[in-house]
Order: C-alpha cells, then sequence, then structure tokens
C-alpha cells in the first residue's frame, strides 16, 4: 500500500524543486503509477497547482505543459490536425477515458517506461523535454539518463514545416499495454523519423531519407533498436 | 489534513490522512455506489466526477479533490433514470458489480457526445470491465436507448406540428426538451 506522511502543493517551481531533492519526497502526476509501486512517500509534492496544464501551438511548435492530460492530447484539435490523428491513435487505447483524464504526459515522459506510447510518439516527433533547472534538452537524449530530480515543467514538439505522421501499435488485447509501438514522421525533406517501442527497451528512434526506410523493410526496427542501445554520450 | 469538496452539490468537510484517496472519502461520506473492483486503475469501477470529468477514484488523492465539485451516481439519479431501465430491459446486468461505473461513464459519454455511434460507445466505455458480460448487453441497450430517444423526439415533433400551437406555448416543447441531453438549447 502506498502511505503518505505530509501533502503539499507548492505554489512555485522553486518550492516544488526543493522538495522534490529529498529522495523520501515524491513528485506526484496523475499518481496512477505511482501508486501501483506501493511506495513510502514522506512527503507528496502535488504539481497541480504550477499552472503545467494546457497545450499551445506557437511560432516554433506546440508547447505541452507536463500536467497536460493524455485525454488533453486526444482531443487537441490542433495536434490532430498537424499529426493527422496520430497523436490520438497513440493514445486512445491506454486503458480508458478516465484513466486518461489522470495520467499526465509529464509523469509518462519521466518514468521512460518500455512499454510507452507516449515515449514512441514524442520521439518521432523530435520532441524536446522542458526541465526546471536544466533547460530544454532533446527527449532522445533525456530517455538515456538515470531519472534524476529535476521537475519536468513540458514538452515542445517543434514545427518546422508540414509533417505526415502514423502512428500504430500492437495489442494482445483492447485496453492492454503494447507488446509493439511504432511511430513515422515524415518530414518536407523527404527524411523519415521512425520510432519503435515495447522492443521491450524504451522507445528508440533513426532518421533517414524515408525512401531509404522503406527499402530497409523489417530491418528498420533492428535499426531503431540498435539506436536505443547505443551509450548515453 | 481538513479536505472540503462540494459532493453531489452540497459542501462538505472532513478530515482525511494526507494518503486517503478519493474513493475512501466519498465512501465514508456515504456514496456507497462507488465501488473498488481492482485497485490498479485498471476497472472504471470506482469512477466519478471531478468538475464534470471523469476519473477513476481509487487513484487520486482526496487532498487534489479539495475545493473541487465531486459527483457520484447518488447525485445524478436523474441523468441516469433516462438509460439505466434499458440495461434492466436487456438484461444486461448479472451480477451487477460494474453497472455503477459503467452508468457513470455513459453518462459522461452522453454529456460530451450526446448522439454517438456504436464504435464511439465502444471506444468510450473500453475502461469499464465487466467480468460477467462480454458487453453486448450494455452495448445493445445503449444504442436501443439512443435509438428509442430519437425516435420519441421525431413523434414529440410530428405532434407538435399537428396542432399548429404556438412553439413556445407548445406542450410537446416540454416534452421535447426532456429527451434531449441535458443543456440542449430548444
Ligand atoms: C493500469 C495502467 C495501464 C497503463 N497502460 C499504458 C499503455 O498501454 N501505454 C502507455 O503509454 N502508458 C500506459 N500507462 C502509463 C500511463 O500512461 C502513465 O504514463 C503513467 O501512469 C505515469 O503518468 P502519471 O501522470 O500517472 O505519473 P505519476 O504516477 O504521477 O508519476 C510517475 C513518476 O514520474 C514522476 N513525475 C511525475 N510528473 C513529473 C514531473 N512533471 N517532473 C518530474 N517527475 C515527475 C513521479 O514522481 C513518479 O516518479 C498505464 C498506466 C496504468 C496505471
Ligand atoms: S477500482 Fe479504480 S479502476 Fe478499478
Ligand atoms: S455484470 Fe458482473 S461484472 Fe458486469
Amino acid at each position: 500500500m502506498m502511505t503518505i506522511q505530509n501533502y503539499v502543493r507548492p505554489g512555485t517551481l522553486e518550492e516544488a524543486y526543493a522538495l522534490n531533492q529529498k529522495k523520501a519526497n515524491r513528485v506526484i502526476g496523475g499518481m496512477l503509477w505511482t501508486r501501483l509501486e506501493n511506495p513510502r512517500i514522506q512527503t507528496a509534492v502535488d504539481l497541480a497547482d504550477l499552472g503545467l496544464r494546457g497545450i499551445r501551438e506557437e511560432e516554433d511548435g506546440f508547447h505541452i505543459g507536463a500536467m497536460t492530460t493524455l485525454r488533453d492530447l486526444e482531443t487537441s484539435q490542433a495536434l490532430n490536425d498537424y499529426t493527422q490523428g496520430a497523436v490520438r491513435a497513440a493514445v486512445c487505447h491506454i486503458v480508458g477515458v478516465q484513466l486518461r483524464n489522470m495520467a499526465t504526459v509529464g509523469g509518462s515522459l519521466y518514468s521512460r517506461f518500455g512499454f510507452s506510447d507516449v515515449t514512441t510518439l514524442f520521439l518521432a516527433l523530435d520532441a524536446e523535454v522542458e526541465l526546471y533547472k536544466r533547460g530544454r534538452i532533446a527527449l532522445s537524449a533525456y530517455d538515456k539518463e538515470k531519472r534524476d530530480r529535476d521537475i519536468l515543467t513540458g514538452v515542445v514538439i517543434p514545427k518546422r514545416g508540414e509533417i505526415r505522421a502514423v502512428y500504430e501499435s500492437v495489442r494482445r488485447q483492447a485496453t492492454d499495454f503494447p507488446i509493439l509501438t511504432m511511430a513515422g514522421v515524415c518530414r518536407g525533406d523527404g527524411t523519415l523519423t521512425f520510432s519503435v517501442g515495447a522492443r521491450p527497451g524504451i522507445a528508440a528512434a533513426f532518421s533517414e531519407n524515408a525512401q531509404a526506410v522503406r527499402d530497409m523493410g523489417p530491418a528498420a526496427f533492428g535499426k531503431a533498436g540498435r539506436a536505443g542501445d547505443k551509450k548515453a554520450p | 489534513m481538513r479536505v472540503e469538496i462540494i459532493l453531489n452539490g452540497e459542501r462538505i468537510g472532513r478530515e482525511a490522512d494526507p494518503d486517503m484517496t478519493l474513493y475512501d472519502f466519498v465512501r465514508a461520506e456515504g456514496c456507497l455506489s462507488v465501488k473498488c473492483g481492482c485497485e490498479s486503475s485498471s476497472c472504471g469501477l470506482c469512477t466519478v466526477f471531478v468538475d464534470d470529468v471523469p476519473v477513476l477514484s481509487c487513484s487520486m488523492l482526496a487532498a487534489r479533490a479539495a475545493g473541487h465539485r465531486v459527483d457520484t451516481l447518488e447525485g445524478l439519479q436523474e441523468e441516469a433514470g433516462a438509460f439505466i431501465g434499458f440495461l434492466a430491459d436487456r438484461g444486461a446486468d448479472q451480477c451487477g458489480f460494474c453497472n455503477p461505473g459503467m452508468v457513470m461513464n455513459t453518462i459522461a459519454l452522453l454529456r460530451e457526445n450526446p448522439n454517438p455511434t456504436e464504435e464511439d460507445v465502444k471506444a468510450y466505455l473500453a475502461g469499464n470491465l465487466c467480468r460477467c458480460s462480454g458487453y453486448e448487453g450494455q452495448l445493445d441497450a445503449i444504442m436501443t436507448y439512443l435509438r428509442t430517444r430519437k425516435e420519441k423526439t421525431s413523434r414529440l415533433w410530428e405532434s407538435r406540428c399537428a396542432r399548429r400551437t404556438p412553439w413556445n406555448s407548445c406542450p410537446a416543447r416540454r416534452a421535447i426538451r426532456l429527451t434531449l441531453p441535458p443543456g440542449s438549447v430548444l
């Protein structure tokens, strides 16, 4: 059973960051995964009051707050227009509407789950995570790091012209964890970013000329896997 | 710590441990329709609305809900009444344990999308598990309810036309409104 001794809802990121430096404390996003781990938490640091929820479309890209829910992604017209529904396709099989109303983008990316549909999607979209102390870094680099005690404040999908995006997952049964996830994003200059997850390691991606990827056939899966196995720089 | 919420329209407060879930909180307030089927965020039985959004009460801290509106089936009898008869008629329930979660999430679906297709219903209710039935009965009941509602509405329209009364004083107007989802403009 999960136990919590204190509950706080900090009003500033600085306060949340300071509290999160203590090992016995834990940041709370949607809490769905956390509670399954049955942790003993000294202070639960709820990020609900930091204004970290929302999707903003700007010149340079989509800025998505860490507390944005998976359901927010699913129902965002702008994001789904930009990706031809690939965002919806990535999250719509995750358990149920009620869970997606709670599970957060921040909790999903921070956890670096091997099975994550969310990570597979954002990797193919060349996303960058925003961390309170360290600033912006590529998701592909973040995924190779160990879990740290910084606060993830959001994720950015850079916009570089129009894209064609597609997302597919394989599940033994509806709403179950995926046994294979795939996302492909093709850009105007003909490059394709292909990511594969639930392989079973964390999702990994590589970019190459779209025609070359097509010629690779199934070998593209192996290539993505090897990209993921490279040690962090 | 003291947690105050607006539960089914009434402001209530009680002492809660920091790790008390919203599920335990509403049960302690007597909302016994809310049940726990899995304790692992996967069955949908513990569904409540927080500010009208369906969530899993077993997985949310009561402390996070503080200051928000929380609704359970106890407070939504009228909305549920529109379609639960169809579930019963179809014999959809066997043990009935999954029913409260299923009904709550159906209300959420119909508020969000008053005219769902069969695919919409399946997608929206996918997170509500039923271990007895295989879901055919529930799906059939909801689709029958939607068809009946549509037919009833068009019959009422026809009766209004036959009467030729001004719209504002037409008795069919109220009746039609009752068949529409809440919030519809007529
Ligand atoms: C039953 C079940 C089935 C699932 N199935 C799938 C599936 O099929 N596909 C899929 O992709 N996902 C699936 N998930 C995972 C889910 O989508 C979320 O990724 C997961 O619940 C974590 O998100 P959360 O908001 O609940 O995070 P939490 O549980 O709140 O947090 C998880 C971890 O991240 C940390 N954290 C949270 N937010 C931040 C932040 N902003 N900054 C720094 N650290 C943070 C927490 O401290 C904690 O260590 C499933 C989850 C459950 C419970
Ligand atoms: S009891 Fe909450 S999801 Fe099953
Ligand atoms: S009728 Fe028994 S669980 Fe649904």
